[in-house]
């Protein structure tokens, strides 16, 4: 049947007598190009409020029905059916009169004739044209991106040539490790392949997480047999006629079976393009979701709004009713962007986030965390509302954060108790005790050792303990990783009243934690902790990456626990350490090559002189410690330094480091009329041995030729002083502010006994002093018999140290000039950005 | 980064482009010289960009050599902790050094020079400092 159905004098149309069913003249025709999330619930929402209004038409691109797109990934992991996931079945559209035209594209719009054009031919005049043609997945223009086998992830048609894949098994590698790229992930990996998600920023899902909680969520997909490779910037996609690899900037090569392309979305507007619709990164809405064309609508993943483009379904829903309201002929609903949340649809793996999270001035971050049950959580605060949470592990009160989030709640009441959750506290959620007082018996309160409140409250009053050690020691509450102590305490004040006195605090580390440093190190031995991610989450850090007083104390137990095994933290380390040089009040540098045992010679003086001249250094000083100091060196000039002192023979003489520094040597028996034995050979035998090596201070050590003691041996870390019989050793001396002179330890016949007590005298101190505590006041500390207990005392444990000490020494004993001269390394530190102007 | 954001969209801004985020190690620093003095680019663990003059308020030690938490670095020379969406130093201490905004686009860092709030820092202590 021929109709003319258009009243402003447009092309002739052929429609057939079905599409024409609803077709009442006084209607108004609404066409929807684009059959997605969007679309749709704008016209679910349109239908709800104004039954009958419009003659719609929707045009889907894909050959289903409207489904839920964000359930692919479950539909991925096999998880869920296709059928499960569609959301208006095509009864459903037949029975509110709307024509739906599926696996045809829209082409083109006629703005003047007020049509659209389908891929098929197929003419359809509107009154009002929505277009929700959604998103596309972005596909990086590398060399090899067009190849078969790489997919994106945004169809059925998609998941459909995953699953193909999958299902001959191999190896995948999935280009984005955001939300999608993991899921896919997760997916691949639950249907048998070899996954690899190569992700380009430093943690996983940066844009939703932090980086704890993008470390925990890294591990965890690790643990499930995802390799996951952060900070990798992929080059190309190699194959000929089907994938066969990823390479990456850095040489490496993944195999890979297929490539799936999740780096992110982007908006797909082509149509309202080429239409002459006003376009910037999406197709530009105002706040009633209307176009640069009056009767044209933008909605969904496709427009651009206030200058933000959107991926996420709330938002797709938020604008719907707002145009589903206009559309039905109401005023005044404006769309004004979105607050969100995320949460990543992998089985088992809870994570939440929502709102900022980045922190800044005048914010304050509740950080909790409970490392038995892997759980993290971080809220942010500002003038008393909440202004974003990332949780992990336990995201049963998102829902509840993100309505506080989007209400813009007072939440000052709530503050100290919040980060528990809703159910915590009640009325009196401000005050701690009360929350306490009203949790159930049945409330576990140490997580680690499964203690209830009910057990520890019994314990309380029939056994009358009235201190947090006798609780512990009692039922185990707080006894393993101490993170529930302030809750058992206020258990025994509340149980207690006025009976309960809280003990003395230990000085905890820093802000960062309530662990004291022997607790922290004690932890990462025992419990194998071997990142430093791993201490901030096992020993419930507060803040998100430490700060400069926790962050070089943790670098060095990991590297003093682990050698070989841990990654020192570069960026964990004092300037001084960084930089192989002491910075001086200007910002200038300190440069003192190592002078074995206080030797040098014509060749090494000659070359420092050079270097003095070449560098026009201003001030030349010999040190305490017999070496030469070059103050006013330029820090950009530091590799070329090195390279000429280099040349010459010379290495870092450490004088920065918490580590060895000098051997200080009086002459001895070579010359000397009253030396006893050769104190300059045995002074540079212990340099050789010891040089490298990183300590909680810096270490000195002397060797004196004979009780004259010219080379002050007594007021070093570690002291010799050579006698008639062999060996003296001194140890816990320092100079400084306040002197103290060392104690003797042992007396030995043989070098060989001095270099074992000495390897085993360093590891000692290394093993069990803290950070930036120098080994006379560790000796004190400890008292002299305890060291000679390790020592002396106990040969099989003396060995046993130096032996270790030995090993660490495998792994610290490269010229770190050398490396960064010659080889390269840490090029950024010592070269500008950039320089303008 | 509020502030700096508001300060940006004053009027006509030039950038000057610097370089890209990826030469900037995360939690560290890198030096732009330019003709008012050295400015020091930070970037934190969540991959967010500041720009502080590179002088401590305190004795203008170099802030670029400083250890980066948070979004606050630690002064090398004294340990005044300076916040780097503003320059200010954390309580106790007082002062505050100059900020320059940035804008990250992509991987790409500018700088509007022009904009910045340089100051000659001193101590605001009654201790004479400068």
């Amino acid at each position: 049947m021929d109709m003319h159905l258009s009243s402003n004098n447009g092309p002739v149309v052929e429609l057939n007598e079905a599409e024409l069913r609803n077709a009442g003249p006084a209607k108004e025709r609404l066409v929807v190009v684009g059959n997605g999330m969007a679309g749709m619930k704008t016209v679910e929402e349109l239908l709800a409020k104004a039954p009958g209004r419009y003659d719609i038409t929707v045009f889907g691109a894909e050959p289903h029905p409207n489904y839920n797109r964000i359930m692919l990934s479950p539909v991925l992991a096999g998880e869920k059916t296709f059928d499960q996931i569609v959301l208006n079945s095509r009864e459903w559209y037949d029975a509110n009169g709307i024509t739906l035209l599926t696996g045809e594209p829209v082409e083109g719009i006629d703005r003047e004739g007020k049509t659209v054009v389908s891929q098929s031919g197929r003419v359809v005049p509107y009154d009002r044209l929505l277009i929700a043609t959604g998103s596309m997945p972005f596909i990086i223009p590398v060399p090899g991106s067009t190849l078969p086998g790489v997919i994106g992830f945004r169809d059925l048609a998609d998941v459909d040539a995953m699953l193909a894949a999958a299902a001959k098994g191999g190896r995948a590698v999935v280009i984005g490790g955001g939300l999608l790229g993991l899921e896919a992930a997760n997916g691949l990996r639950v249907k048998g392949m070899e996954v690899t998600v190569v992700h380009l920023m430093p943690t996983l899902m940066e844009r939703q997480l932090d980086p704890s909680a993008g470390m925990l969520l890294q591990r965890e997909l690790e643990r499930r047999g995802i390799e996951v490779l952060t900070g990798a910037d992929t080059a190309e996609i190699v194959g000929d006629e089907w994938v066969s690899a990823v390479r990456l900037r850095d040489g490496r090569e993944l195999p890979a079976d297929i490539v799936v392309m999740a780096v992110g979305i982007r908006p797909n507007m082509a149509l309202g393009k080429a239409a002459g619709l006003e376009c910037g990164r999406g197709i530009r809405v105002d706040d009633q979701m209307r176009t640069s064309d009056p009767s044209i609508y933008a909605v969904g993943e496709c427009v651009e709004h206030r200058g933000v483009t959107w991926g996420l379904v709330a938002p797709l829903f938020e604008m719907a009713k707002v145009l589903a309201h206009d559309l039905a002929g109401g005023e005044g609903a404006a769309y004004t962007g979105s607050v969100t949340s995320t949460k990543l649809k992998v089985t088992g793996v809870d994570v939440f986030s929502a709102g900022d999270f980045s922190g800044g001035e005048g914010t304050e971050d509740i950080v909790f965390r409970d490392a038995a049950r892997g759980v993290y959580k971080r809220l942010v605060l500002k003038d008393g509302k909440l202004l974003g949470a990332v949780l992990y592990g336990d995201t049963k009160d998102g829902a509840w954060y993100f309505s506080l989030l989007k209400d813009g709640a007072d939440v000052s009441a709530e503050r100290d108790t919040m980060i528990f959750g809703q159910g915590f506290g009640g009325a009196d959620a401000g005050d701690p005790n009360a929350a306490i007082a009203a949790l159930p018996d049945s409330a576990e309160i140490c997580g680690c050792n499964g203690v209830c409140k009910g057990t520890i409250v019994k314990a309380i009053t029939e056994k009358g303990l009235t201190s947090l050690d006798e609780v512990k020691a009692h039922t185990k509450a707080s006894a393993s990783c101490g993170g529930c102590s302030g809750t058992v305490e206020r258990l025994l004040a509340v149980t207690l009243g006025d009976g309960f006195t809280a003990a003395p605090k230990v000085k905890p580390m820093c802000k960062c934690t309530h662990h004291t440093h022997d607790a922290v190190r004690a932890a990462i031995v025992d419990r194998g902790l071997k990142t430093m991610a791993d201490v901030f989450q096992a020993m419930e850090w507060t803040t998100p990456d430490g700060c400069a007083s926790c962050r070089p104390a943790l670098n060095y137990y990991l590297l003093c626990a682990w050698p070989g095994e841990y990654k020192d933290d570069y960026q964990s380390r004092y300037i001084n350490e960084r930089a192989h040089a002491n910075i001086q009040k200007d910002g200038t540098y300190s440069v003192v090559p190592r002078m074995w045992g206080g030797l040098t010679n014509a060749a090494e003086l000659r070359a420092i002189a050079d270097v003095v001249d070449k560098f026009n250094i201003p001030t030349v000083k010999v040190t305490g410690g017999q070496r030469i100091d070059l103050f006013g060196v330029k820090k950009e000039d530091l590799p070329a330094v090195w390279a000429d002192l280099n040349a010459a023979g010379m290495v870092s003489g450490h004088a920065y480091a918490k580590g060895l520094r000098t051997v200080k040597t009086c002459v001895g028996s070579e010359w000397c009329r009253f030396g006893t034995q050769d104190s300059t050979g045995l002074g540079v035998k212990l340099e050789r041995m010891t040089w490298g090596t990183w300590t909680p201070h810096k270490v000195k050590l002397a060797v004196s030729g004979c009780p004259r003691n010219c080379a002050e041996a007594t007021i070093k870390d570690l002291g010799v002083v050579c006698i008639d019989s062999g060996y003296e050793l001194h140890v816990g001396g320092n100079g400084g502010l306040h002197v103290r002179a060392c104690d003797l330890l042992v007396r030995v016949a043989t070098e060989e006994e001095v270099l074992e007590y000495t390897g085993a005298f360093m590891q000692l101190y290394r093993e069990e002093a803290r950070y930036l505590e120098r080994t006379a006041p560790w000796v004190e500390r400890v008292g002299l018999d305890h060291i000679k207990a390790a020592l002396v005392d106990d040969p099989e444990r003396r060995r046993a140290l130096n032996a270790r000490f030995l090993f660490s020494q495998t792994f610290s004993q490269d010229d770190p000039w050398a490396e960064r001269a010659a080889k390269g390394v840490d090029r950024h530190e010592f070269n500008l950005l950039a320089e303008v102007g | 980064m509020d502030s700096i954001i508001t300060e940006t969209a004053v009027s006509e801004i030039v950038w000057t482009q610097v370089g890209s985020i990826d030469d900037i190690p995360v939690l560290g620093s890198r030096v732009v010289r330019t003709p008012g003095g050295d400015i020091a680019l930070f970037r934190t663990a969540a991959d967010e960009v500041f720009a502080l003059e590179d002088a401590c308020p305190h004795k203008r030690g170099p802030l670029s050599q400083g250890i980066v938490h948070g979004r606050r670095v630690t002064c090398p020379l004294h340990n005044w902790v300076i916040e780097l969406a503003t320059g200010e130093a954390v309580a106790p201490d007082e002062g505050r050094t100059g900020h320059v905004p940035v804008r990250v686009e992509g991987r790409s860092v500018s700088l509007a020079l022009g904009e910045a709030k340089l100051s000659r820092g001193g101590c605001r202590k009654a201790c004479g400092h400068v």
